[in-house]
């Protein structure tokens, strides 16, 4: 990911600030700037999720990306936040204690860098409750 | 205008390695080393975990703990030797993570083991001339000993934050006052791009540590005219358990009084969180009215000493965020392979 690309979501991704319409109610990660389901109706606030979820799938990496070899085996799942929306993370936990359904809870960690001179992203990722 | 502290925040990883596992790699005794340095195991960051993500982590527990709003923050200073960028702040990304941001000052501090206690000082000359509202002081470390060296024992990774402020209604320790004593002394360094300090061997304790704790120590005390007795607790920089048991005896302070703050058996030195961890474990357990007296060293050299007094706020706030017994207890134990990844000793092709 590029340093402004990554720049320019990095509030949201370290606070996990999303949106939510206030017409229909819905909650969006990442943040939307218009509801897509409630088009010119709707009205879109900012909205800071409070980051504890279930875990809905996940899969267990052993053959990993540049740049994440000394992580296998870890853990990649879909949490669902306890407002709706879900997002895909990283889960830091014993790939043998994993459940779908079980509570997770979010920490900062380092999300990777670019090699040993590039930038270092941080942001959020999960733990079991 | 008086200042004190408004609330903390420690942080620990959850990973753990014994004393025993890394002197079985290198064909060390691990009995002599454990009676000698008085640790027995020491944390270890996750893959994940920097001294920024470590100072993020006890930034936000600090602020769950008192629910402060943190657009009243107006600096952020963290005090560390193992900032992840040679240039670009950690306190930029932390008072980011915490939402303090846009207004307010933040720098990075360096003064080996004590630049948390000095960014400490930096937060109270600001609340009490009215600059700033509140600070927050951080000392964080993912803290480095080469492979096989005798640091590697002890070296550890932690942190802890405290938000300092003007307003008596707030406190929950007031401190009382400060005082530092700091000479030019070559007992410990790390030269830019060498990956593990250096450090003077012997040299380390007499003129480094003792010279500068005890100087500091009782610089303070004859300042404020307090005594060793005068106070519940004490806490002394913990590069491993000997040299604050010994700094404590030698200034008149009791086992019983430093044993709540003496974190560095189960955890390791924490290096910038060392003296600041040992003040969070003693807040954890201090009872309104008591006084606590903490001394931090920094090679280099120099002793930061403090005098607080606990208020009756701390019970209204301390159970709101994790304790530093709570964050010691249910470690996961890892190998030296482990470890050794953990840290990035081993390179991959
Ligand atoms: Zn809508």
């Amino acid at each position: 990911m590029s340093v402004p690309r990554f720049w320019r979501k990095q509030v949201a991704r370290y606070n996990l600030i999303g949106t939510h319409c206030t017409n229909c109610k819905t909650y969006y990660y990442p943040p939307r700037s218009m509801c897509p389901k409630c088009r010119r109706d709707g009205k879109t606030e900012n909205y800071k999720f409070s980051g504890r979820g279930e875990v809905l799938t996940y899969t267990v990496i052993h053959t990993a990306a540049e740049g994440f070899e000394k992580q296998t085996p870890y853990v990649l799942g879909i949490v669902k936040l306890e407002e709706g929306p879900s997002l895909t993370s990283q889960i830091i936990a014993d790939p043998g204690t994993m459940k779908i359904g079980m509570k997770v809870r979010p920490v900062f960690r380092k999300l990777g860098e670019s090699g040993e001179k590039g930038m270092i992203y941080y942001g959020t990722k999960f733990v079991p409750e | 205008m008086s200042a004190g502290i408004v609330s903390y925040g420690a942080y620990v990883p959850r990973y753990r390695i014994k004393v025993d596992e890394i002197a079985r790699v290198w064909g060390d005794d691990a009995n002599s080393l454990k009676s000698g340095l008085m640790v027995y195991e020491k944390s270890v960051p996750g893959f994940d975990e920097d001294t920024v993500t470590i100072a993020v982590e006890a930034a936000r527990y600090a602020v769950k703990r008192s629910g402060i709003d943190t657009q009243r923050i107006g600096a952020v200073y963290t005090g560390s030797e193992s900032h992840p960028y040679a240039v670009k702040p950690t306190s930029t990304i932390v008072a980011e993570a915490v939402e303090a941001t846009p207004v307010l000052t933040a720098a990075d501090y360096e003064f080996a083991c004590k630049a948390g206690t000095a960014a400490m000082q930096s937060c109270m000359g600001l609340v009490q001339s009215g600059m700033i509202d509140l600070g927050m002081a951080i000392g964080a470390d993912v803290a480095q000993g080469a492979p096989g060296d005798a640091l590697e024992y002890t070296a550890a990774a932690g942190g802890v934050a405290f938000v300092i402020g003007n307003k008596g209604s707030e406190f929950i320790a007031v401190i009382e006052d400060t005082y530092s004593f700091t000479t030019d002394t070559p007992d410990f360094w790390r030269r830019e791009g060498m990956p593990y300090p250096e450090h003077g061997g012997r040299f380390t304790g007499e003129p480094g540590y003792f010279k500068h704790v005890t100087h500091a120590a009782k610089g303070l005390m004859d300042k404020m005219g307090t005594r060793p007795e005068d106070y519940n607790y004490a806490v002394f920089h913990q590069p491993n358990g000997k040299f604050p048991s010994r700094a404590a005896s030698i200034l008149g302070f009791t086992k019983e009084q430093i044993q709540p703050g003496l974190v560095v058996p189960k955890l390791g030195n924490t290096y910038s969180g060392s003296c600041m961890m040992g003040i969070a474990a003693t807040l954890d357990q201090a009872k309104p009215g008591d006084r606590i007296f903490a001394t931090a060293f920094g090679s280099g050299a120099g002793g930061d000493a403090f005098s607080f007094t606990v208020t009756d706020k701390i019970e209204e706030i301390r159970n709101k965020a994790p304790t530093v017994v709570e964050l010691l207890a249910d470690p996961i134990y890892v190998d030296y392979a482990t470890y050794a990844k953990h840290k990035g000793k081993i390179r991959l092709a």
